[in-house]
Parts: C-alpha cells; structure tokens; sequence
C-alpha cells in the first residue's frame, strides 16, 4: 500500500517549535515530498506545479498551531487545496423537458465505455427511466455483441442496425427511441485516439447530430500524464458536460483525476468500480483527495466489509457471540468473510494511520486458510464442542486437513483465547443496560460530551470497602509479631 | 525484404510519430543552438522527462547523472543533451532478445495476461498473424471467458489471421479451455499456441489465484509451459504500471512486455521505468488497430523515434 504523506513529512517538520511561522524556508522540502507525491500519483505535471504553488502561498505565514503536529498541519493545507481543486462533485444528469434525453460517450481505446454505457443504463433503469442503449462501436470486432449481452443484464434494449456509418446509426437509435418512447438514449462510440482525425471527426459528426444533452469523456483512472493530452484533445473537438472514471476499484492512486479538472473544468460524474453492473459510484472528492495523499480511505474500507459481510449471517454470529454459544462452525464462517474481502494487508491500508505502519510487516495470511482447511475436517459435533477434541480427534483432524496435531492444538488454543474474549463482550453488554437512558442529545450536550457522559471507567470500579484498609493494617501487624517471635 | 523491413521502420516511425512531435519538440527547444545547462534548462528537462512517465525517481537519476557528466565535461552545451540521453536510456533499454522463447520440442506456449482494457485480445490477435506471416503454425486458446462477446472478438481476429480458436462459451472454466487449447496443439502439432486471458486489475487476490490456476492447470499437459508469459501494458498507463507488473510477475512469472496504443501521444515511458525496477524486457509494441500494428521492440528506433533522431 502507499506511504501516508504525514510521515514522509515526519523528520522534515518536526524540528518546527509550536508558534513558529511557516515560511518558504521551513516548508520548501515537505512541499517537494508532496510534489513528489503527487506526480507519483500520476498528476499532471503542469498542473502539480501550479497547484505547489498555491499550497505555498496558503502555508507560509500561518502559525504551528499548539497540539497540531506541523507536518500535519501542511497536510491539512494539501487535503483541503486538493479537494478545492477538484471541485464539487456532480453526479446530476439534466433531463430533457422534451423528448429522450441524449448521452453520449466517448474515450480512448480500452477506457471501459461499453461497460460504463450499461452500468449507466442500470442506474437509470433503477431511477425508472427507460433506457436505450445505442450500439455505435463499428471498429471493435464484436463490441455490438458486448454491448447486447450487458445490455441483456440490466434490461435495457440495444439498439443496432447493421450497415450505416456511425453518425446515421445514431441518428437512427433516437428516432427510435422517440418511437418506443424510451426517456434516455445512450451512445457507445468506438474507443478512439484523439490523434485519429478521421474518428475525432467521426465523433464530432455523431455530436452534431444528435444533439447529446450530455457528453461525457470515460477515463481509465490507471493513465498517467497523456490523460491531460487526450482529455483536451476531446474537449476540444466535442463540448464535453463531465468525466466518467472507470477502474478504481485497482490501486492506482488516479491522479489524472486531480487533472481533469483543472484542464478540462469538468466534473467527474461518476466513478466505476468493478466489472459488475452495478459498479458506478457518485464522486467524492474528499475520499479521492485522501487516496491520492496516502491518507488511507476508511469509507472504502466500510463499503469493502458491506460487500462482503452477509448481514443475516453477521447479525446470527453476534447473536451467538453475546449468548456465549461462538463455535469452530461460526469461526469458519467469520474467517471465510475475511478471506473474502481481500489481504489482510490491503484491507490494513485502508484504515488511516494504520497503512503504513503495516506495510513492512508481514502478515501471515494463509493461517486463515489453515484454519478453513481444519475446522472442514471436523465432524458437526466437533465444531460445536470444540472442548471434545482430545489427541485421537486430533490426530484425526490433522490427517484429514493435511496438517499436523501441533495446528490442530494451535487453532483450538487460539479459538480458546478468541471465545474468554468474546465472553467479556457479553458482560460489557450487560453493563451497557445499567446505563441511564439518554433518548436524544443536546446540541450543548455534544458540544461538551465530558459533562453529561458517565464516566465509563465507574463500571469497571469495584464497590469501595471502607474496611479494606482496617483489615489490612490488623494483617501487617500479626505478621509483624510472627516475625519477631520466629527470631526468638 | 529490404522494403519490408523500410515499411516496417516507417511504421513504428509513424506510429511514433506524435510522440516525436512532442517529446522530441520539448527537446529540440533544450538542444537549441549552443543553450547553456543552467537551472532553466534543467527545469524544463525534468519536466519533459516527467510527462513521458518515465518517473520521479528515474527523471532525479538522469538529473543527478546529467549534472555529474557536465561537470566532468563531458556535457557541455545543449546540443550534447540528445547523446546523453541516448546513452543512458539505451542502457537502460538494452535488447536482450525480444524474440519469443521457443519450447525444446512440441508447441510453444504462450500465455497473455493484463489489466482489463490494456489490448490483450487485440494483441493476441496481431501476433497470431506476425507468427503465421513467419510461416508458423499457431493456435488460439479462448481463455478470457468472463467479459461478455469477448470470445466472438477473438472468433473474428482468427478468422481474420487464419488461424485456429479454441474456445468455449461464456462463463466456462478458463483453465479448462487453456488445457483444450494446450492439448489441441500438441495433437496438430503446431507450433505455437498463444491463450488470451480475462483482463483482471492485479490487486484482485482471489483473480490473481484463478490466473495461478490456469497457468497449473496448462503445466498438467506440458510441465515446461507457459513458455512466455506476456504482460500486456497500456501504454497510456501511468506509475501504476510498475505496481501491475510486479504483481503479475510475482504470481505468473512474466516473461515480457507488450505496450500497446503507441500510436497516440503517449510516450510509454512506464515501461522504461518497469524495465529498471523489474528487469522486464519490452517484447512487442502496438502501434495502432489493424492485424500489422504489432511491432518487435528495438530499443533504437523506439529512441529515435522518441527524440527525433533522422539518422
């Protein structure tokens, strides 16, 4: 995973006193870190100069603020730039007050723009739109078929009519989709170099004719300092209304996003994650700024449990947790869940702070899958009385899962430590309820939550015994005695 | 033959030539009658070399290197700019050989892996006809199984290069159509049998694993294969390259580089900088959509072509 910026900033702020002022001198090598940062995330190099220099101008003269680490404090400033530079995001598709709306899209080569058109007609169709996929990629050896079978998927008819050009055939899909009363049109073009003047004027002819309300460029998140280079390309032969960035479900940190803006002037409409239909995502700046800084992205890290956590089998598990019934069958379950979401160590990178702190140990990833291996050797009434597997069920266990009794002992001695922690969860729940009830918060109460919140360390206290002490010093004092009288 | 080889020199040229147009324009401007190497100079230098995506840590090296050489003197001006940085880059890009490796008897297998989009099909389909063009019998395994249609695309690209398809249909097991694909070969005796993948971005662990899979699966018929395994990278593509090739290379072993869409304005300068952290060597470059569009790799004309050499 990426290296979080703060701590590249490390040695080279905190020589910085609190309430000294930031100054071109003090700042000029964490702004080279953050240069280097961000043309390694593959932001365009013009764009990443200008961008340095507006970082600076903000950071010099502010004050180290008390309590606020200073690298921090200039990170903060790059974060809050980025986002600025950025823009608002807009996920917005204008409808036509009269007859189908018209999108159009466009892209190089391999950016993803079949899949997109069909993931868009998916989102469309789930807001009870109506529409109308227009099959217009001629150069691609069977790109109609695609788009047909995608389209098939998410229910939206495909429009193609073999022999006519490009533009006619786009012409066509609207008069039919004005025929079929279908609300939106949507126009897969061929992927195309913006150098390739025949297609470009290919593209600008489909522009004209059909009018698109909205078009917009689809973006591989993975292209690096060409993106600007095409990107205005295509702006300027076709008035683009926003950026599709598809892809970034990989690790690409997308930098050519942070450039797209700022050449273009366009919003990112939407963001593709993953090759599943339903794989299309409003844009969030902020969690694109944080990705880009190495900062970690907790909110993917929510979404990529929700994509793998089945929420009956979550809310059983804990049930069984609380009545303290956890078994070798439930712990299989939870480990399959984890497995499921991908490395461990991928997963640790998303959690802020905690990425970079992992990235140099090594996680011994395939326990899990041991574990997997031998609690499927067990029988039912093993996994549910893990206390019955004495050396025999071991050796037992360990033949059929290909492992030795030493894993067999390891797992249930870890299962044990797993299942006494898991007890206390119980207890704390326990304690939850002796709580007083507090139905809704104050916005004063919030404001200065130490005042109303019970003091939480009160429910660990043990009842105070005013005759501890007492019985302590009567204690001390007979073993005074005995000592003197064993030295007689 | 000579024409063949001229067209082929233009080609590439072509291709490159909007790469030239730039890059070699930024550079021209630096190599300018008798302009001085001052911080300006070094400025617009670094610049250019980052907007080919050749990389930080490389541009800082070529930097660094180019400061030692002007105080040796053995740079003194801008117009000794262009053989320096010939000298390093060819380095840098050395040829070891980008033909494909031969298996010792029976076919040779060759295994096509990359992120979605990044020109696998099509580039399978370009080395089908260059391989059938050098009068070697060749086969194709269907592996990509997952993206819809996209078996029909490599039904039309073999038909097209004349060449056999083995494949299945949608949903099938890669693996299994690779295995038909191996065994098929061996029983016509061909020479090669080149076997498209689904394009899958390389930080999908459980992806990665069915690629694994695959490759275990094809050594069940011939214990010597893949015989090359080929990443396919997108020319455009940024430093993320360099992450994708090391991930596929730790799983599948890669032999190779393909870069594709070199006909833009991209300067696929990536996969210089995949060359210096990973020792992969550039095979193929795709220089545009039609069968003939797949050019061998030659380090000095992928220079020339970059810096606006005539010679």
């Amino acid at each position: 995973m990426f290296e979080h910026i703060a701590e590249r900033f490390g040695s080279i702020f905190d020589r910085l006193r609190h309430g000294t002022k930031l100054s071109e001198d003090n700042i000029r090598d964490g702004l080279q870190e953050v240069r280097k940062a961000l043309l390694e995330a593959d932001v365009n190099v013009q764009v990443v100069r200008d961008f340095i220099a507006k970082v600076e101008a903000k950071a010099v003269g502010q004050q180290i603020l008390q309590g606020v680490a200073p690298g921090q404090q200039v990170v903060q400033i790059v974060h809050d730039e980025l986002i600025t530079l950025m823009g608002e995001a807009d996920a917005t598709i204008p409808y036509a007050k009269h007859g189908p709306t018209v999108i159009l899209m466009a892209g190089l080569q391999g950016s993803g723009k079949t899949t997109t058109c069909a993931k868009v007609a998916r989102l469309l169709i789930e807001q009870g739109k109506r529409p109308l996929l227009v099959a217009a990629d001629l150069q691609r050896p069977a790109a109609i078929e695609q788009l047909k079978v995608l389209g098939a998927q998410v229910g939206a008819p495909v429009f193609h009519e073999p022999g006519c050009k490009a533009p006619e055939l786009c012409a066509r899909g609207l008069a039919r989709a004005e025929l079929d009363n279908r609300d939106v049109v949507i126009l897969d073009t061929a992927g195309r170099l913006h150098v390739d003047d025949a297609l470009m004027t290919e593209v600008a002819e489909i522009h004209s004719r059909t009018k698109p309300h909205q078009t917009w460029l689809v973006l591989d998140a993975m292209t690096g300092q060409d993106a600007v280079v095409s990107a205005k390309a295509f702006n300027d032969r076709l008035p683009l209304d926003g950026v599709v960035v598809t892809k970034l479900d990989g690790d690409a940190r997308g930098g050519a996003i942070v450039s797209m803006r700022a050449v273009t002037g366009k919003p990112i409409k939407f963001v593709g994650v993953g090759e599943k239909m339903d794989g299309l995502q409003p844009f969030f700046p902020d969690r694109y700024a944080r990705r880009i800084l190495g900062m970690g992205d907790i909110l993917s890290f929510v979404e990529k449990a929700q994509g793998a956590v089945d929420e009956k089998q979550a809310k059983h598990i804990e049930e069984r947790i609380l009545k303290n019934k956890f078994d070798l069958a439930d712990f299989q379950a939870q480990l399959q869940t984890i497995t499921k979401m991908g490395s461990l160590k991928d997963l640790l990178g998303l959690i802020p702070g905690i990425g970079a702190k992992f990235s140099a140990v090594n996680i011994d990833e395939t326990i899990f899958k041991k574990y997997q291996v031998i609690i499927g050797s067990m029988t039912k009434h093993e996994r549910s009385r893990p206390d019955l597997i004495e050396m025999s069920r071991r050796r037992r266990i360990a033949m059929g899962s290909g492992t030795t009794t030493n894993d067999v002992s390891a797992l249930l001695k870890h299962f044990d430590a797993m299942k006494k922690v898991m007890g206390k969860f119980g207890d704390i729940q326990e304690m939850a309820k002796k709580l007083p009830d507090q139905p809704e918060l104050t916005p004063e109460q919030l404001a200065n939550p130490g005042a109303f919140m019970p003091d939480p360390n009160a429910l660990f206290r043990k009842p105070v015994d005013k005759d501890a002490l007492k019985r302590y010093r009567q204690e001390r004092k007979k073993k005074a005695k005995l000592k003197k009288a064993n030295k007689r | 033959m000579f024409k063949a080889i001229g067209r082929l020199f233009t080609r590439v040229k072509e291709g490159l030539a909007k790469t030239r147009a730039r890059i070699g324009g930024a550079l021209r401007t630096l190599i300018g009658a008798g302009r001085a190497i001052d911080r300006q100079f070094l400025q617009q230098l670094e610049d250019t070399l980052l907007a080919a995506d050749i990389g930080v840590a490389k541009t800082d090296e070529i930097l660094a290197e180019l400061k030692r050489s002007y105080r040796d003197g053995e740079v003194a001006k801008g117009e000794d700019l262009l053989a320096f940085l010939k000298k390093t880059l060819r380095d840098e890009l050395a040829a070891e050989g980008s033909d494909l490796q031969r298996a010792a008897s029976g076919p040779t297998v060759v295994l096509v892996v990359g992120v979605n989009g990044a020109g696998k099909t099509t580039t399978i389909a370009k080395l089908a006809k260059r391989l059938t063009g050098e009068g070697r019998t060749v086969l194709i395994g269907a592996g990509d199984t997952y993206r819809a249609a996209a078996i029909e695309q490599l039904a039309i690209w073999a038909e097209r290069a004349g060449v056999e398809l083995v494949k299945s249909h949608q949903g099938a097991d890669a693996a299994a159509v690779a295995y038909d694909a191996v065994a098929a070969a061996e029983a016509r005796g061909c020479d090669y049998v080149l076997i498209d993948t689904a394009g899958r971005l390389h930080n999908k662990e459980h992806l990665m694993r069915e690629l694994e899979k695959l490759r275990r699966v094809i050594q069940k018929r011939i214990p010597s294969a893949p015989h090359e395994t080929l990443l396919v990278l997108d020319g455009t593509a940024g430093q993320n390259a360099v992450q994708q090739a090391k991930v596929f290379k730790e799983a599948m072993g890669v032999t190779g580089l393909v870069v594709t869409k070199l006909d833009g304005t991209a300067k696929g300068g990536a996969a210089i900088t995949v060359r210096r952290e990973l020792g992969l060597p550039v095979k193929f470059i795709g220089v545009g959509e039609g069968m003939d569009d797949l050019q061998p790799f030659d380090p000095d004309a992928f220079i020339a072509a970059i810096f606006g050499d005539q010679e």
